[in-house]
């Protein structure tokens, strides 16, 4: 279910790091919390993100949740195809769902993220 | 109700050269070259064109199509769905209040400042509060002005402060007002019992804060017992206490805001005094103030001398408007005419009665329903789908089925610290025949989750229309008509 | 008298249930030492017969109905076709609450979904909300939806909005580090374009100009519209007058961004200042940035079309602090009461209602600048008010008009200082060419 090289967070992000660059989703739990998005919004590119910052929030009909850095970066790309279908992110969140890329700042942060394993283990102690 | 009628929308039952009023003939000369020059439009295009009769109809049927208390118990907590009566409606609409012009000279229109001072006067008496301003169109405006009024104090002090406390079982217009005021919000959070910890507050309450929102009873429908050792927390450091006064239903003439450490509160005269909710609105929010707080107030001020009524617009202090003339006037005529239909016993036997009532429905459901917070209920209670969650069953199911059986759901939506909320608020005209109506549908429904939940699943059944798709609705708008093309 | 229905038994069986002793007893977690412990001090209790006289003896205290009135400013005294009063007094649209429960509201979601798209057609824009408070809090509303889709933090006000608008425009941005920057008006009562083009810079949010403004004269949306967009700022279009908008072409055709403003005149009595009808209209990529409830289409469970409150996630309820607006409640049956007015009206009837306006006010005009000591104030183009200047000073002229049973208008200087002495006159439809001709004649022999 949940990606061997992807990282994660408890607030349910999931990042995935390609070389200096990153890519910044939500998990398929958190769509599934969620229920049917409605809406995503989007930060611009170049936006500068502090760790734990809000990038961007998550819209269904009834909620709204904010989306979390999981670490520090510069925003280089926002995937524009959530405008239109922000349905991808119930669709496939951990594909074509993806938010935004960023530029990390601190490559070792991500180190400090939990593994596929400890992150299903996480969903287990919610689910109790 | 007749199940079956389909109501077009207007437009599409208008057929060109159709009308429903005419005026007489123009009685001056037409000037041929009016307007020349300006962009004027041909004919506002695609606009409706009946005659009365279909208009008529259509209003009829739409309003059939409603659910009302009118009609029966509307148990909405946090919304106070009392009987709105009839008198009422008829005085607000007097001819000598309605064709009376806001922008009149005062000696013109004594009536209506007579109205508008006599309201102050008793909201001052009920609530303990030492002034009030009726200009606040309804709560949320009512809590706006209340926290510019407190930052326009603390500013007087030359320390306008940075945050506002509020409890997690608050309304979400308290941040949201809080913020519109330039306020950043903290939240408090609730203890075991569903109250405000004060251990918490202790440590949040700083020189930095402004002030605390607090509703009591709260969206629990539980008192705030502490209330006096809160307002103290919060004095000591300089701030404000804000009441959010959405539960007055609950203390009129039981106690009052003002003798319990409240500085600032607004009152919904559309809950506790009975004016209509007309499917949203108009509200009034009046604000009331203790005597730090009344150089702030919004102008005019209304001041009355030996039986004649003037308006006061010289306070440098003042915050300001907060709506253009007096506010909600109409509205402001029916309450009024509430208080004065009431007296002084009947005002108090509004609390007395919305609690008795609250309490006899908790009483009959507990055990059926799960209750979170054991605390002693005012006039409401807040039950959640806990036990029907273990059938699949939730408290939107549950509310559905309960339009079959005739009769309006709770709110659920609030507050956001029970889950699957039921939040009942029956208020003080209820007859025991409604409550009674209402706790039996209820057991009903209970004991349909255990043994047919599909029922509940698939409610409401008997309306126009079923569950409405909400996800297409917010993800491909149609938020107007349009001629087909 | 009150509105009680449990009978004593129902009251002691009912405590017997809830497991106590007296009514006194439900209130224990009140602690002791705040109970009040005296009645209140109200009026004792009336019947309904006692409340009819109460009420109509503070009623004959407004002495303004005995008057000949010609006072407008933001108030607008037209006619309502009884169908008005009949069809919005049914207890199913007065005694709901809000439609949250979409199945057993339709009634009122379908009306307001016609009221939305009537106010898109009077104001050639894209959405409409389900109503705010009234003109003023609209006004406010505007702007503060102009600083979050453009993060500017100066707006640009013209000096003939309402004052009262304008009082409550400064008094929502003040706490919010937003600059008001007043623009005056020109010898025709239009905004001044020169002082316009100075003021406006790359930090202006938008330009808040009303239309007819408060001296009745229309104003060239166009030119300020592109003016706005050259800096790229919003252009905001405030209508306190709804009924000028079945004759003039409408706002957003003429490039306004937002187009708010009063409903009041669609079917809802001058009371005293309120209820009235906020409404707000914005193109459609502004739609996330607005405030207020908005009423959707969509099926049920067997295809059938349906309405919902919908982009609820912009509200209070849900974003809490970070919502486009703290306002939860609307106007619905004031919306109610505007709908049935446009609907009766009709495609015919409210543009002939706003022709008849322009034709008295014209013909009033005329009339008043013809006396010795009247002028026409300003010679832009009007609507059903215009501004008439005075040789003597207008208090006295009002108190003379007042001695002999007019309300000739509302003097300007007290909220525009250095005017001279002037007031705006309001003539609608209901003014009958007799009452206008006494309103010459008397005034001519005031300042004769």
């Amino acid at each position: 279910m949940y990606p061997n090289d992807f990282r994660y967070t408890k607030d349910h992000e999931w990042i995935k790091v390609e070389g200096d660059e990153a890519v910044v989703g939500i998990t398929d739990f958190a769509q599934n919390q969620l229920g049917d998005i409605i809406y995503v919004e989007l930060p611009a590119v170049g936006k500068e993100l502090a760790a734990h910052q809000s990038l961007g929030v998550v819209e269904s009909v009834k909620s709204v949740s904010d989306v979390y850095a999981p670490v520090p970066g510069v925003v280089t790309a926002v995937n524009e195809a959530l405008a239109q279908t922000a349905d991808l992110l119930n669709k496939d969140p951990h594909g074509q769902g993806w938010i935004i890329r960023i530029r990390m700042k601190d490559q070792k942060a991500v180190d400090g993220l939990l593994k596929a394993g400890d992150y299903e283990k996480f969903l287990e102690g919610l689910e109790h | 109700m007749i199940k079956e009628i389909r109501e077009p929308l207007i437009f599409e039952i208008s057929a060109a050269g159709k009308r429903a009023s005419e005026l007489p003939q123009l009685d001056v000369p037409a000037k041929k070259d009016l307007l020349a020059g300006v962009p004027l439009r041909r004919e506002i295009d695609d606009f409706p064109e009946v005659s009365e009769t279909e208009i008529t109809r259509h209003f009829t049927r739409l309003s059939t199509k409603n659910y009302c208390v009118d009609m029966g118990i509307y148990p909405l907590g946090s919304c106070t769905m009392k009987y709105n009566p009839k008198i009422n409606e008829r005085l607000a609409a007097h001819p000598a209040f309605a064709a009376s012009h806001p922008l009149a000279s005062a000696d013109l229109v004594q009536g209506s400042l007579e109205v508008l001072k006599k309201l102050e006067g008793c909201l001052c008496e009920i609530a303990g509060m030492d002034a009030f301003t009726l200009q606040p169109a309804a709560g949320a405006h009512g809590e706006l002005t209340g926290m510019m009024l407190i930052r326009r104090a603390l500013e007087a002090r030359g320390d306008a402060r940075k945050y506002v406390l509020i409890p997690d079982s608050a309304h979400g217009t308290n941040p949201s007002s809080a913020h519109i005021c330039g306020y950043t919000v903290k939240e408090i959070k609730s203890n075991e019992k569903g109250t405000i910890d004060l251990a918490s507050l202790e440590q949040e309450m700083t020189e930095e804060v402004a002030a605390l929102m607090v509703t009591n009873p709260n969206t629990l429908g539980v008192f705030e017992s502490d209330i006096c050792r809160i307002a103290e927390i919060v004095h000591a450091k300089g701030g404000f206490v804000y009441m959010d006064g959405a539960n007055l239903n609950a203390l009129t003439g039981v106690v009052r805001p003002g003798d319990m450490g409240i500085d600032v509160m607004h009152i919904n005269l559309h809950k506790t005094f009975s004016t209509p909710h007309g499917g949203g609105g108009p509200g009034s929010g009046p604000v009331g103030v203790k005597k730090e707080l009344v150089p702030f107030l919004p102008v005019p001020v209304i001041v009355e001398k030996g039986g004649r009524y003037t308006l006061d617009f010289d306070r440098p202090g003042s915050i300001g408007r907060v709506r253009a003339y007096f506010g909600n006037f109409g509205v402001i005529v029916r309450a009024l005419c509430y208080i004065l239909t009431l007296g002084p016993k009947g005002v108090r036997e509004i609390a007395e009665f919305a609690v008795l009532n609250a309490n006899y429905i908790r009483k009959s459901l507990e055990g059926e329903f799960y209750l979170k917070y054991p605390t002693a209920s005012m006039h409401e209670c807040v039950f959640s789908d806990k036990f029907q969650k273990e059938f699949g069953v939730t408290n939107l199911d549950i509310s559905k089925r309960l339009i079959d059986f005739g009769m309006h759901p709770p709110t659920m939506s609030f507050p956001l610290i029970v889950h699957g909320a039921l939040m009942i608020e029956p208020t003080e005209t209820e007859s025991r025949r409604d409550l009674d109506m209402f706790i039996d549908a209820m057991k009903a429904i209970a004991k349909e989750a255990k043994e047919n939940p599909e029922i509940l699943h698939a409610a409401p059944h008997v309306t126009y229309v079923s569950r409405l798709d909400e996800v297409a609705a917010a993800k491909f708008p149609v938020l107007r008509w349009e001629k087909k093309a | 008298m009150s509105y009680l229905s449990l009978s004593a038994k129902d009251k002691v069986e009912m405590l017997a249930r809830v497991g106590a002793a007296s009514v006194d007893d439900l209130f224990c977690c009140i602690p002791e030492a705040v109970r009040f412990k005296r009645p209140l001090d109200l009026p004792a209790a009336q019947s309904e017969l006692e409340l009819v006289r109460t009420i109509d003896t503070v009623g004959a205290k407004n002495a303004y109905g005995h008057h000949l009135s010609f006072l407008g400013g933001g108030a607008y005294d037209h006619f309502i076709p009884t169908v008005v009063d009949y069809l919005s007094s049914r207890g199913e649209f007065v005694s709901p609450y809000t439609p949250y429960q979409p199945e057993v509201s339709q009634g009122t979601l379908q009306l307001i979904f016609e009221f939305q798209t009537l106010i898109c057609q009077l104001t050639g824009l894209d959405i409409a909300n389900d109503s705010l408070y009234d003109g003023s809090t609209g006004a406010a509303e505007a702007v503060l939806m102009a600083h979050r889709v453009t993060s500017r933090d100066k707006v640009i006000v013209a000096r003939s909005l309402h004052p009262q608008y304008r009082e409550v425009v400064r008094t929502y941005i003040k706490n919010l580090g937003i600059e008001a920057v007043e623009v005056g008006f020109g010898p025709d009562g239009r905004i001044d374009a020169a002082e316009l083009k100075r003021v406006l810079d790359d930090k202006t949010a938008a330009v808040v100009c009303q239309s007819p403004n408060f001296f009745g004269v229309v104003e060239d949306i166009r030119a300020l519209s592109d003016a706005a967009h050259g800096v790229k700022a919003l252009s905001v279009a405030v209508v306190a007058e709804a009924l000028s908008l079945a004759l003039f072409e409408a706002p957003g055709k003429l490039g306004a961004d937002i187009v708010t403003g009063e409903g009041q005149s669609f079917g809802l009595p001058v009371s005293f200042g309120g209820p009235y009808l906020g409404f707000m209209a914005c193109k459609k990529e502004f739609l996330r940035q607005m405030p207020g409830r908005i009423t959707g289409q969509t099926v049920d469970k067997e295809g059938r079309r349906g309405f919902v409150l919908t982009l609820s996630t912009r509200e209070q309820h849900i974003r809490r602090e970070r919502a486009t607006s703290n306002i939860c409640s609307n106007q619905a049956l004031c919306a109610l009461r505007a709908t049935i007015f446009m609907e009766t009206l009709g495609k015919q009837g409210l543009r002939e209602m706003a022709w008849q306006n322009a034709q008295k006010a014209a013909y009033a005009a005329d009339k008043l600048a013809a006396i010795q000591g009247v002028k026409r104030k300003f010679t832009g183009p009007l609507f059903n008010e215009f501004v008439i200047e005075l040789r003597k000073p207008w208090p006295a002229v009002d108190a003379a008009l007042r001695a002999k049973g007019i309300v000739g208008g509302y003097g300007l200087e007290p909220e525009y200082p250095g005017i001279g002495s002037s007031a705006v006159v309001c003539v609608t439809e209901l003014r009958t060419k007799d009452e206008i001709d006494r309103l010459a004649r008397t005034l001519q022999e005031v300042l004769s």
